[in-house]
């Protein structure tokens, strides 16, 4: 027991079967930042190879879906878009719940997605879903280019009703409460999934819950009173509402119901990190 | 020489069967027995790694109470049968997966190349994957940029360079793949079995390359292989696993020894002159017995190597003919055989035994272990394996033990087939 004094600051690696939960080695990650960067160019380079439109497909979707829903709310069902017009009005909403969505969804399959390389190499696990993350900033920014091309369409417009105001300031914030939840909620549902996949089944299920419970399809000002206090829950409500407000002035937007989702992102993230720390060192043996 | 790992009491323990609600109900029991402040109900249970037996617990040590170091400069060769535990010993050594207990220290980045081209994306170029799987090992982009060149050239494929490697040939893949693996500067690379692809000429490169990169460079490189010659010609020290443990460690030329002693073929032989998979024909000549330098452990390839057959005849044979072939070391294709040799001018008489025996040299071989194919059949039927009598396909191997330098392979493609003077007799 006298080698209790053994240094072991001499050894740059040690690798224990403890896994410490408050261990986040962010100098580990930058020191893999070289790595984050060429997954962000491999899946955005990847995924167009061999097309003659590349990235132009981005921004079909959303089009087919915002011209859709104008025909479907708008104009058969007559649901109100706060006096929008109907394209600018779900474009928004619709262009940030895909890169939330898109962003949850690589998320929580980090782990089953990526089991080949994990399982062959060693790199700081977090390195995947930050890169994901990224990845579909690339996309979102596509996407958010063909809203501002609507929005000065619609502000040019004699009759404009639009009212860009300060609030556009916070469009950074939106993005990054929207990257932030998205990974933080998703690398929890992959660590739980590396062994159950029972979970998988319900995230699925969940997601389309977690759609019609946010205000894409229609105004935060047209929900009974009564289920308000319910849906205001939502993290995700806030940023779509400050989103459109910041463009078109038409909107619901509170300090407090903003700040919510901030301090939700913050927490969802650090205890997504924490169970993710704990999952990786093991979880090749149960994937 | 400064110790760059120390592996103390390493043990990886290891469920086995598939993942379902029994396995939910016991997390459930560890979590409530953690609850309450008492030890896991299963961290004691586990028994030692024999996949040929059944067993009766779920869980099995793949890993027990390893403690080995390596010095700075060390090849050390892991060896040891299927299932011994090498490759968990690596996964634990490149931090893919966690150990059950111990711990592992090391000085300096380690590498981990347990599979050539890991994260290889097959739309991206040659170039671009370069990058990639540089980054994947942990190189730095400008380490990357420097190296470029030399990556391109080592593995001679500058024409393809900007092509997707989904249009590559397999070896090409696997070249460009061990180039940037080879150009690593980290102090500690771990490799598993990577060489057993690529053509013999990159082999070659691959492993003259390694050997630069422990004597020229300092680092020092764990290396798993089922290629005895491999490990003799890169290791200078060496482990034996078994069953999960530590079994000897020492010099690479005792560890070889102590493989070679385990998985002889020689001593098991009778037995595995009955093994369906190895032996076919029709059985109208059947070999009977076997033996090379009369079950001899180990063949000193200074003397020459004595076989000894006996055969047995059910029915009429005319032009009764005997081959037999040794092939290299991993049992990929014949080196030397000993040309069709008719065994007599007559039919044998039915139901008799007749021994044979004959003698080669075999100065070319070096340590290692070469399988030997043993064929009888008729005359103008020995290129075609359809319908041999009786066809022993790597049932006996020799286990040559040599003391002639590693810088020489173990054999010469130069050399002509044929075994030189054989002396073949009826006895």
């Amino acid at each position: 027991m006298g080698k209790s004094n053994e240094n072991n600051a001499e050894w740059s690696t040690i690798i224990t079967p403890k896994v410490n939960w408050f261990h986040l080695n962010i100098r580990e990650i930058w020191e893999y930042r070289d790595l984050i960067r060429i997954f962000v160019r491999r899946d955005i380079v990847a995924i167009y190879k061999q097309t003659v439109l590349g990235p132009f497909w981005f921004m079909l979707g959303p089009l087919f879906t915002v011209f859709t829903y104008t025909f479907l709310f708008k104009e058969i069902a007559h649901l109100s878009t706060d006096g929008l017009p109907g394209p600018l009005f779900y474009l928004g909403g619709t262009t940030l719940w895909n890169y939330f969505n898109s962003c949850f969804n690589g998320a929580s399959s980090t782990f089953s997605s990526n089991a080949g390389i994990f399982g062959k190499v060693y790199f700081p696990r977090l390195v995947s879903p930050i890169s994901m993350v990224l990845s579909n900033l690339l996309k979102l920014s596509i996407q958010m280019f063909t809203y501002l091309c609507f929005f000065i369409y619609y502000l040019v417009q004699p009759d404009s009703i639009i009212e860009p105001n300060w609030c556009i300031l916070l469009i950074p914030v939106i993005i990054l409460v929207l990257g932030g939840v998205a990974m933080g909620f998703g690398i929890i549902i992959s660590s739980f999934t590396t062994k159950y996949r029972d979970l998988n089944m319900l995230v699925g299920v969940f997601m389309t819950l977690l759609m019609y419970a946010t205000p894409i399809m229609y105004p935060v000002s047209d929900i009974p009173p009564m289920y308000k206090t319910f849906l205001s829950l939502n993290p995700i409500s806030p940023m779509i509402e400050t989103f459109r407000y910041a463009f078109t002035g038409r909107g619901y937007f509170t300090v407090t119901s903003f700040m919510y989702s901030v301090v939700f992102m913050v927490t969802i993230l650090v205890l997504g990190i924490f169970v993710f720390n704990k999952t990786e060192k093991t979880f090749m043996d149960t994937v | 020489m400064s110790t760059v790992i120390k592996v103390e009491n390493l043990s990886k323990q290891y469920r086995l069967g598939l993942v379902g609600s029994g396995t939910f109900k016991e997390d459930a029991k560890k979590w409530w027995a953690k609850m309450r402040g008492k030890e896991n109900p299963y961290a004691l249970e586990g028994e030692e790694n024999n996949r040929s037996i059944k067993g009766g617990s779920d869980y099995v040590w793949s890993l027990k109470d390893i403690n080995f170091e390596v010095q700075q400069g060390d090849v050390l060769g892991i060896v040891g049968r299927n299932g011994a535990g090498k490759s968990t010993l690596l996964k634990i050594l490149s931090k893919v997966t966690a150990p059950t207990t111990g711990t592992v220290k090391a000085k300096g980045r380690i590498a981990s190349l347990l599979e050539v081209g890991t994260g290889f994306h097959p739309e991206l170029t040659g170039r671009e994957n370069i990058f990639l799987n540089g980054a994947i090992l942990g190189m730095k982009r400008h380490e990357i940029i420097r190296k470029l060149d030399e990556i391109i050239a080592f593995a001679g494929i500058e024409r393809y360079i900007d092509t997707p490697v989904k249009r590559y040939s397999s070896g090409m893949y696997v070249r460009l793949a061990f180039a940037v693996a080879a150009h690593l500067e980290n102090e500690i690379l771990i490799i598993d079995e990577v060489l057993a692809v690529g053509d013999a000429e990159f082999q070659k490169k691959c492993i003259g390359k390694m050997g630069e990169v422990s004597q020229g460079e300092g680092r020092s490189v764990l290396f798993v292989s089922h290629n005895m010659s491999a490990i003799n010609k890169l290791c200078n020290t060496a482990i034996y696993l078994e069953n999960g443990m530590l079994e000897n460690s020492g010099k690479t030329y005792d560890i070889i020894k102590h493989y070679n002693k385990k998985n002889s073929y020689i001593s098991s032989g009778i037995d595995l002159i009955n093994d369906r998979i190895l032996r076919r024909g029709n059985g109208e000549v059947r070999f009977v017995e076997v033996s090379i330098n009369n079950g001899s452990e180990f063949i000193d390839p200074n003397l020459p190597i004595l076989f000894n057959f006996s055969i047995e005849v059910f029915n009429f044979i005319e032009d009764l003919c005997f081959f037999c072939s040794i092939y290299n070391a991993e049992g990929t294709e014949p080196i030397t055989d000993s040309g069709l040799i008719q065994l007599t001018d007559n039919p044998l008489d039915i139901g008799y035994t007749n021994k044979f025996t004959f003698q080669i040299n075999s100065s070319i071989l070096r340590t290692g272990h070469y399988p030997v194919y043993l064929w009888l059949g008729k005359k103008g039927d020995e290129f075609e394996d359809d319908y041999p009598f009786d066809v022993l396909d790597k049932v006996y191997s020799l286990n040559i033990l040599s003391d002639l330098p590693k810088k020489i392979l173990g054999y010469d493609y130069s050399k002509p087939g044929g075994f030189f003077n054989i002396n073949f007799k009826q006895l």
